[in-house]
């Protein structure tokens, strides 16, 4: 097992230089310039902007500029600093990261309940009502795009209803992010439920079920000893693929109920290019999804006894 | 269809003991499927003593696994359904008990060896856990009691250094080895009937005669029934004491083991026999029985077998055969034997 | 990928000492392919003709807008307010679903938005499925070095999350043509194919008529195309059909950031119309429908062809 985490961690290496190398090209080498997006349309004078551009190291060759950025992560945790505020981004991210967090996490634990239980429950009635029902509901979920979700969910429960707050003040509160977080989760939560049920529609074919029932073990045994185990293993990998998937769909979230964490930030540093801000922002993101896989490997290896790390 | 009683066994008749442990009478059994209903089985009737071992042989398809299962209570149904018979375990119909009451019977009084261990195992749950269930589940035992018990089967059914793999999984066993926990896996509980449902097939030849004697030596010293379905002669001639031939759902031949192949009275369980490879035999080719199993939604009419059968007349194709007690030629009844064939008579007889 | 020849090869050596049966002529049962099978299955299928025919129409929709509405979607008439409600007897004219906060008609805007989804839509299927398909094939075909540098190269796309990647890129480019839109989503996109695919391969790989083929000296590229790819469609199509619905829900999405395709489309309007859903719904309404619709319609389509193609499932 320490050999597999060792060479899992050594895989990982060229994957993260080459996640940060990639979105430090589309950053700087693709058309625009943070600089300039500093001055918006009016544009600042070509003196005032080549300084700039000295300062952030912009003028240098890309492949220098990647080399120095990589260094001060590295040497001194140092993901560059925010150009509109000139704090560091590890500062900013320190405000904005708590939030999503507290959001994200909200929206995967009602991802893994809701979703998975659905999933189990169709799954165990496949064929009948009950399944066809959530098949379908879970089908017009994934259809509708989030933002959408998060409008109506919105006008209906803030607008019509008045019954939550259409943006969220207190991002400490859960009460209050309840609705972005079932909006985060829905399209996730409907991916989780329709695999879990695939997965428990076709393990209770399996032999070892059979097995199980002909042992004489009640029905509930059955169930949660003998097929969920079997049955979980497809739904945790994607489970930890889903964890960037989250962290990306803040943006929107987070845009629509006006919520200040990692996807606004990411947003407002985008429309004002602030490209080290960015880079920081999403470097830090692409680090949270590479430890989330890895440990859905190992989750996996505990899960699945088969799979030997040699 | 008439049912036809049968004497105690050929084999070492036992006093006091005229009940069968098992009894299955007229047992149909359908699935509903999308091309139609499939009658898997369709008026079975067989029977199980203590300390007997009755052989159901068959292809693949000829019902003798559903049976099985029928009496396991482990079809699904839907799409499965019984519309007819009785399945009488020590006097009581299983078919009309409460789903807790014959699970209570699962696995405590009879007991399932299925054919391929390695699917039929949990592949995440280690075998001291599986095997530890049992006493778990049917005698509230600790975890700790539990284990020790495993280790104890283990032993029993010679698995070299038990205590050392009790916490492996199914995946690291030789496929032997595997067909011993599921062995081990049916005896935890002794239970009264054991039903084996092709257990050495995805066996290698060699393993295949040891885990046969391992079970056959087991089931002496329980005295269990035992039910062994194969579509292997070769492997029933040693254990069993009686024979059941099934084809396409039906019993066509019933026959004490040696009596049966001696003089098969039904042409099918003559191409069986004649199309088991011989040292005697060697370089010739081997007889085959032509054509396929019927396809259980198109069954031929009359006896389903004469379309590959050799010696079909017309009456073969319009009239089913019922299951008649066969008889020497002078007209005495030979025990125990009974063939669904029109001319019975002459394929016995010669 | 099922192997139906596989499975009675394995049938017949199982009987041993069972009664063998004689060969027989294959012809006795007509032989069916895959597809075939799949098709008279298809055929019967609820969920396939309804897609399918919610496609077809989408389709004529997008190539022949006129042939559905006469307004021009760009055209605002300030007259008519866009508190006019919806006028829901007066089917497909202008005025059918109500106006916007510019006065353009929605239904109209409806109409010639659906070129935008579709375009993007099919665009990045196109361009996942063959980048993808054949990074999958390389890498699954040649195993070792290969597959291990393009496998990296995978988890490197793979690593950042779908929709930052596609809005980093987009935001560098003021004007966002359909063929932008396209590149940005595929850039991001063809990894989930890539991986498909050489599944796929790796399992058609180790099939006995792959061997065989290469035994008698097949080229690699005949190999490749000839006996490898047609055997891994299957899975592929499941894919690029679901994908593509996926595709045009993320372009809606970017849209409503600001970051989508420039003129009419579904996810502008339903962006825009987001911020009267107070006072007029229909703006958001009726595009979020036709939006939502025509994603499920790609990725019903996508799991009947699925199930077609699983012979377990039959």
């Amino acid at each position: 097992m320490g050999r597999y985490v060792a060479r899992r961690l050594l895989q990982m290496i060229p994957v993260f230089f080459g996640t940060t190398l990639l979105i430090f090209l589309m950053v700087y080498a693709l058309p625009g310039d943070p600089v300039q997006g500093l001055f918006g349309d009016k544009g600042g004078s070509p003196q005032v902007i080549a300084a700039l551009r000295h300062e952030y190291g912009l003028d240098q060759n890309i492949f220098v500029q990647y080399f120095n950025y990589m260094k001060g992560i590295i040497l001194h945790a140092d993901f560059g600093t925010q150009v509109a505020s000139g704090r560091p981004v590890t500062d900013v991210l320190g405000d904005a990261f708590p939030v999503t967090l507290r959001l994200g996490g909200f929206a995967f634990v009602i991802e893994v309940v809701v979703g998975i239980t659905l999933g189990v429950y169709a799954g165990l009635n496949a064929g009948r009502a009950a399944d066809t029902a959530v098949l379908l509901t879970t089908l017009l979920l994934i259809s509708v795009p989030v933002f959408v979700l998060g409008f109506i969910l919105k006008w209906i429960f803030a607008d019509e209803l008045q019954w939550l707050e259409p943006n969220v003040n207190d991002p400490t509160n859960y009460g209050e992010l309840v609705m972005p977080a079932i909006v985060l989760a829905t399209a996730s939560l409907a991916y989780v439920s329709r695999l879990t049920r695939t997965s428990i529609a076709e393990n209770m074919r399996a032999d070892y079920v059979r097995t199980a029932i002909a042992k004489g073990l009640p029905r509930r045994r059955v169930v949660t000893v003998h097929l969920m185990r079997n049955s979980m293993i497809p739904v945790v990998t994607y489970l930890g693929t889903d964890i960037g998937a989250l962290l990306g769909g803040a943006v929107i979230t987070e845009g629509i109920f006006n919520i200040q964490g990692i996807g606004g930030t990411i947003y407002q540093s985008l429309i004002r290019r602030e490209g080290t801000t960015l880079v920081g922002l999403v470097t830090i993101l692409v680090l949270v999804y590479l430890v989330a896989s890895l440990l859905v490997d190992l989750l996996y290896a505990v899960l699945d006894p088969r799979i030997r790390y040699a | 269809m008439t049912i036809i009683e049968e004497a105690a066994p050929v084999p070492a008749p036992r006093e006091g003991e005229d009940a069968p442990l098992l009894e299955v009478r007229d047992l149909h059994v359908e699935f509903v499927t999308r091309e139609g209903v499939v009658r898997a089985v369709n008026g079975v009737d067989y029977n199980v003593h203590a300390g007997e071992t009755l052989a159901v042989l068959g292809e693949s398809g000829s019902g003798k696994s559903v049976t099985a299962q029928a009496i396991m209570g482990i079809l699904d149904m839907p799409p499965a359904r019984i519309p007819q018979g009785e399945i009488l375990f020590q006097g009581q119909d299983m078919l009309k008990m409460s789903a807790e009451e014959r699970r209570r019977i699962r696995g405590r009084r009879i007991a399932m060896i299925f054919q391929d261990a390695l699917s039929s195992l949990n592949p995440v749950l280690s075998v001291g856990y599986q095997l530890g269930e049992m006493f778990r589940v049917h005698h509230g035992m600790s975890k700790k009691d539990a284990r020790v018990k495993s280790i104890e089967l283990m032993d029993r059914v010679k698995i070299p250094a038990a205590a050392a793999r009790v916490d492996d999984y199914a995946h690291q066993f030789s496929g032997g080895m595997r067909q011993r926990i599921m062995i081990a896996m049916a005896l935890a509980l002794e239970p009264d009937l054991i039903i084996a449902d092709e257990p050495t097939t995805a066996l290698d030849v060699t393993v295949q005669a040891q885990v046969m004697d391992l079970l056959a030596e087991l089931q002496r010293e329980y005295n269990m029934g035992l039910i062994l379905i194969t579509h292997d002669l070769g492997v029933v001639a040693d254990v069993a004491d009686k024979i059941a031939v099934m084809y396409a759902g039906r019993i066509v031949e019933r026959a004490p083991v040696h009596d049966l192949y001696k003089r098969p009275a039904h042409p099918y369980t003559r191409g069986l026999l004649d199309s088991i490879p011989r040292l005697d035999q060697k370089g010739q080719e081997l007889y085959a029985i032509k054509g396929l199993p019927p396809n259980l939604l198109r069954v031929p009419s009359g006896c389903a077998f004469n379309p590959r059968c050799e010696k079909a007349e017309d009456v073969c194709r319009t009239q089913l055969p019922e299951l008649l007690q066969v008889t020497e030629r002078d007209g005495t009844e030979l025990t125990g034997r009974s063939s669904a064939c029109h001319f019975w008579k002459e394929t016995i007889h010669g | 990928m099922p192997d139906m020849t596989k499975t009675t090869a394995v049938a017949t050596s199982d009987d041993k000492s069972a009664p063998t049966p004689a060969p027989q002529p294959v012809k006795a049962e007509k032989a069916r392919s895959l597809w075939g099978d799949a098709w008279q299955d298809l055929r019967r299928n609820k969920v396939f003709i309804i897609s399918a025919v919610m496609i077809l129409l989408l389709l004529t929709i997008t190539f022949f807008p006129g042939w559905f509405t006469s307004a021009n979607p760009e055209y605002g008439d300030l007259a008519k307010h866009y508190l006019q409600k919806p006028e829901l007897g007066k089917v497909f004219s202008p005025e059918w679903l109500g106006y916007d906060q510019q006065g353009r008609s929605v239904y109209a805007r409806l109409i010639f938005g659906a070129r935008a989804s579709i375009a993007v839509g099919f665009g990045t299927t196109v361009l996942v499925t063959v980048v993808g398909g054949l990074v999958g094939m390389l890498a699954g075909y040649f195993g070792g070095i290969i597959d291990s540098a393009l496998s990296r190269l995978v988890d490197v796309f793979f690593g950042i999350p779908f929709l930052l990647g596609t809005m980093v890129v987009l935001n560098s480019f003021p004007d966002r043509t359909a063929w932008v839109v396209i590149g940005a989503l595929g850039l991001f996109g063809w990894t989930q194919l890539a991986r498909v695919m050489r599944g796929a391969v790796i399992t058609t790989k180790q099939s006995d008529y792959v061997q065989a083929a290469k035994a008698l000296g097949a080229s690699t590229t005949r190999i490749l195309f000839r006996h490898i790819l047609p055997n891994t469609l299957a899975p592929v199509i499941v894919v690029a059909t679901i994908s593509l619905g996926v595709y045009i829900g993320a372009e809606a999405t970017l849209s409503f950031l600001g970051l989508g395709l420039n003129g009419v489309s579904w996810g502008n309007d339903i962006s825009d119309g987001g911020s009267q859903i107070r006072v007029a719904q229909w703006i958001m309404l009726y595009p979020s429908i036709m939006l939502t619709i025509t994603v499920l319609a790609f990725i019903m389509l996508g799991e009947a062809v699925r199930n077609a193609l699983d012979p377990k499932t039959r």
